[in-house]
């Protein structure tokens, strides 16, 4: 292939669409295609990942036997465990405490302080984390997070856009404790010294995401996660509650009855592994974004591996709505460096608009997620109107220099420097020139099924964040996710902290994973895949080929 | 609509080397990078995180979010034929050729303890927790150093004044990936000073605001317990007509 010649980061070929769209953009500029009927949507919905045919498998076996799965996940749940218990030493534990929460992301790490609040001394904490505390998804997050405090606005409000957008297959009582517990939520991250967007006269700058039908989004410029997330774990650094780093969770224990007795821990430097002994565990291990479902690219950071829903059900618990997975609709998908990576929907919400190659918009841009990413697919797949990449993808444009046509030059400076940034590092100026984008797989919308305190059917787990299912039902809505890890985190910590009180120590045996073993064996499923995955392989296939293991 | 199957093949197979790997045959353009003095040849379109993937490392450490916010792919490089050292997040910078690099996956620097709800919202706070801040000589290197661009020495000097407005301001994007501080003459660790600093603000600066505290006393005295009793216990049908009815609020 020839070298191609780039103007302002884009390849010439690419030029002349862009010239389009914003040729195009005084006319749309107060022209917003109307919001799809519930047909409509239905038809459009026939293109999502998740329903076009083929990538799911029934589950062989299991607590949720029969149900169907995406493949990769169907993959991880029926496949050996990394050890067999053989090996390791369970009666002798390095570490004995009375709370371990696995993962530290917004709700792990939210968990733990509540536990700390609510009574067990920090010395009997003990958060583990697969990478650094911080290397997770809740740190990305960008655009928002939902709470009905406005005037015009309320909690039933919120119930209904959630349950609404998630077709009705939301769990009511812990969708009623996310909506009630929402505003409590803001308090405590305002008396922990989060900055929020503020109006001039203090209250909360709030946006629209899609599929809601109030201004309810709080935000932090674009970086909120990263507000929310560093405040809380300066807060957590600050109690010195202990944390293990770099130690993944790789099996739970149990005391040979179904109680959760504690957890394995892998050391993946030194290739040591620790038995930890705790009275309860709050598994906070988040999404599965690395899986790659359908081959998509992701938004989710590097160790999100669906390990929690290997762990849990390997103990029984239960899952729910794990069939359907999101995609955001607007992942990047031109420079290559960095596709799939979020353009968070606060971008819609502020006026950019999906456009194709023609300079149209297609389509009303704050759909709920499933129908807009649809949306997207069609253009580009079926009614083949988008722009294809030098490497071979395919997206159309968000055009979002009308952000500040609508509100006026520097609002994408105020409002999304992270975005602005991530851009001019590959030459784009997304305040001059439109970004091109095409679905991305951002969220695991299902989960271990829980009562509103984050209590699972297995005695002593726990869940809380993305691992959870049921509070999204079956498509999640935007800034319900950091919500989600903060209700549910909190809850959780407290609850376990109550159950702490009256709990033992449980003896720690392999019983479940031994008896699942045999289900594997029983139901057929030959296979050498070995579970939880802990971390995606991304190695270049020559280098791999040539690797040998001698030391 | 056409062959759906198909189209999820054609998209999958568009990302394949993101999604897998990179496989050699796709690569048309090759660069020479050093990673910690040792020469790879590395596909030109790949960024340091990638390129030393596709080189064969196993990343444990330096690999987080992938994506430009987490501050754990903190790296430094050096240009072919150059002196100075250029700092870069590996996730956000794409190789050049001849590129000398390594990564730093981690800063010993310890952070402070305190119950923010019982300091002082003054210049005191920091001279109590980080007294060496006072130390700075404003020579601009963490400025240099700062792969998200900010002002870090601005912030220091607005921590020195005790003005928290603008330090919450200027440090508000540091993602607190440790460069500036390594290369800090003063060993100041600027992104834990800004870290107290913002919550300082966010706590006495910029208060709660009076909607959010009556919102929750509404929930409390049970305002909204029959509609959300009612919403809980709906059929799907129910549900459908109260979502299909629900109005937008105005945009005005
Ligand atoms: C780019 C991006 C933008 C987003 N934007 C928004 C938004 O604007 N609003 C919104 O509401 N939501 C948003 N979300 C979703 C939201 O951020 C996440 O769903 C949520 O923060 C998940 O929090 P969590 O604590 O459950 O999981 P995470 O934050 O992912 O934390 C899980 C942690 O567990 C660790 N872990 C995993 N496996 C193990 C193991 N075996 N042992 C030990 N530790 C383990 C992981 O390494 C990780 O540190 C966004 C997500 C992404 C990726
Ligand atoms: S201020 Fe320091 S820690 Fe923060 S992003 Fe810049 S260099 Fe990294
Ligand atoms: S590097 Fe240290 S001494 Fe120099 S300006 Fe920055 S904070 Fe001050
Ligand atoms: S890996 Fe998180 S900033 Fe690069």
């Amino acid at each position: 292939m020839p070298e191609l010649k780039y103007v302002d980061g884009y390849p010439e070929y690419m030029r002349e669409s862009i010239e389009v769209v914003n040729r195009t953009r005084g006319k749309r500029k107060d022209f917003v295609p109307d919001a799809m009927t519930a047909e409509e949507r239905e038809e459009v919905l026939k293109v999502h990942p998740d329903y076009a045919p083929g990538g799911k498998r029934e589950l062989a076996l299991g607590p949720n036997a029969g149900d169907p799965v995406p493949g990769p996940v169907a993959d991880l749940l029926e496949a050996y465990p990394l050890i067999d218990g053989k090996e390791i030493d369970l009666a002798r534990a390095d570490l004995e405490v009375d709370v371990m929460v696995v993962g530290g992301g917004l709700a792990g790490t939210a968990a733990a302080l509540c536990a700390h609040d609510s009574g067990v001394a920090k010395d009997k904490i003990l958060l583990v984390n697969k990478l650094r505390h911080g290397d997770c998804n809740s740190i990305m997050a960008e655009g928002g997070t939902q709470a009905a405090d406005r005037p015009f606005d309320s909690p039933d409000r919120h119930f209904l856009d959630t349950i609404g957008g998630g077709h009705y297959a939301n769990k009511p009582d812990v969708l009623r404790a996310l909506v009630e517990d929402a505003p409590t939520i803001m308090h405590w991250l305002e008396e922990l010294g989060a900055v929020f967007d503020k109006e001039d006269n203090g209250d909360y700058v709030e946006n629209w995401g899609g599929g809601t039908t109030a201004r309810r989004m709080h935000s932090c410029r674009d970086y909120t996660g990263l507000e929310e997330f560093r405040v809380l774990r300066d807060e957590f650094r600050a109690r010195g509650i202990p944390k293990l780093e770099h130690s993944p969770a790789i099996e739970l224990t149990t005391d040979g009855s179904g109680r959760v007795t504690g957890a394995v821990l892998y050391n993946l430097e030194t290739g040591e592994y620790r038995v930890v002994g705790s009275k309860v565990v709050i598994l906070a291990t988040g999404g599965f974004g690395r899986l790659h479902i359908r081959g998509f690219p992701t938004t989710n950071h590097y160790g999100a591996t669906a390990d929690g829903l290997v762990l849990a059900s390997r103990a029984g618990a239960k899952l729910r709505d794990a069939d359907t997975v999101q995609y955001h609709p607007t992942g990047a998908a031109y420079p290559v460096q960095i596709v799939g990576f979020l353009l968070t929907e606060k971008l819609r919400g502020a006026g950019a608009q999906p456009v194709n190659r023609e300079g149209e918009a297609f389509v009303f841009p704050l759909e709920p997620r499933d129908v807009e990413a649809s949306s997207l697919i069609r253009e580009c797949y079926v009614r083949d109107n988008g722009i294809t990449t030098p490497s071979g993808l395919r997206g159309v444009w968000l055009d979002t220099p009308l952000i500040d046509v609508k509100n006026g030059a520097g609002y994408i400076d105020r409002q999304f420097p992270a975005m602005k940034r991530m851009y001019a590092r590959f030459d784009i100026d997304m305040r001059k020139d439109p970004v091109l984008v095409f679905p991305t797989l951002h969220y695991q919308n299902g989960g271990v099924e829980t009562d509103p305190d984050g209590r699972t059917n297995v005695e002593g787990l726990w869940v809380a964040g993305e691992v959870s299912g049921g509070v999204h039902g079956k498509n999640r809505l935007m800034g319900n996710s950091t919500l989600d890890t903060m209700v549910f985190g909190r809850r959780a910590g407290i609850s376990a902290a109550q159950a702490v009180a009256s709990a033992g120590a449980g003896e720690r045996t392999f019983q479940h994973v031994t008896s699942y073993v045999r289900t594997l064996e029983e139901a057929g499923v030959a296979t050498d895949r070995r579970a939880p995955m802990l971390l995606p392989e991304y190695r270049g296939k020559a280098a791999l080929a040539r690797m040998i293991d001698v030391l | 609509m056409g062959n759906q199957t198909g189209m999820m093949e054609r998209i999958s197979e568009s990302t394949r080397s993101l999604t897998t790997g990179v496989d050699t045959k796709d690569v048309e353009h090759w660069v020479m990078i050093y990673i910690m003095g040792r020469g790879y040849r590395v596909p030109a379109d790949l960024t340091i995180m990638t390129a030393m993937e596709f080189a064969g490392y196993r990343l444990i450490r330096s690999c987080g979010c992938r994506q430009g916010f987490c501050g754990a792919c903190a790296t430094i490089f050096r240009r072919e034929g150059e002196y100075k050292l250029e700092s870069a997040l590996a996730c956000q910078t794409r190789v050049e050729d001849g590129m000398s690099l390594v990564q730093i996956p981690f800063s010993p620097a310890d952070a402070a303890s305190y119950d923010i709800a019982s300091e002082a919202y003054a210049y005191s706070v920091f001279s109590k927790h980080y007294p060496e801040v006072a130390r700075c000589v404003s020579c601009n290197t963490c400025t240099k150093a700062c792969p998200q661009d900010l002002e870090v020495m601005d912030y220091v000097q607005s921590a020195i004044k005790g003005d928290f407005g603008g330090l919450t301001e200027q440090s508000f994007d540091c993602i607190q990936c440790g460069l500036c501080a390594i290369r800090c003459p003063a060993e100041i660790v600027q992104y834990n000073v800004a870290q107290l600093g913002r919550r300082m603000y966010g706590r006495y600066g910029s208060p709660e605001p009076a909607h959010l505290k009556a919102r929750i006393a509404e929930i409390e005295e049970g305002k909204f317990d029959e509609a959300l009793d009612r919403l809980a216990g709906a059929s799907t049908e129910e549900l459908e007509k109260l979502y299909a009815a629900s109005e937008r609020e105005s945009d005005g």
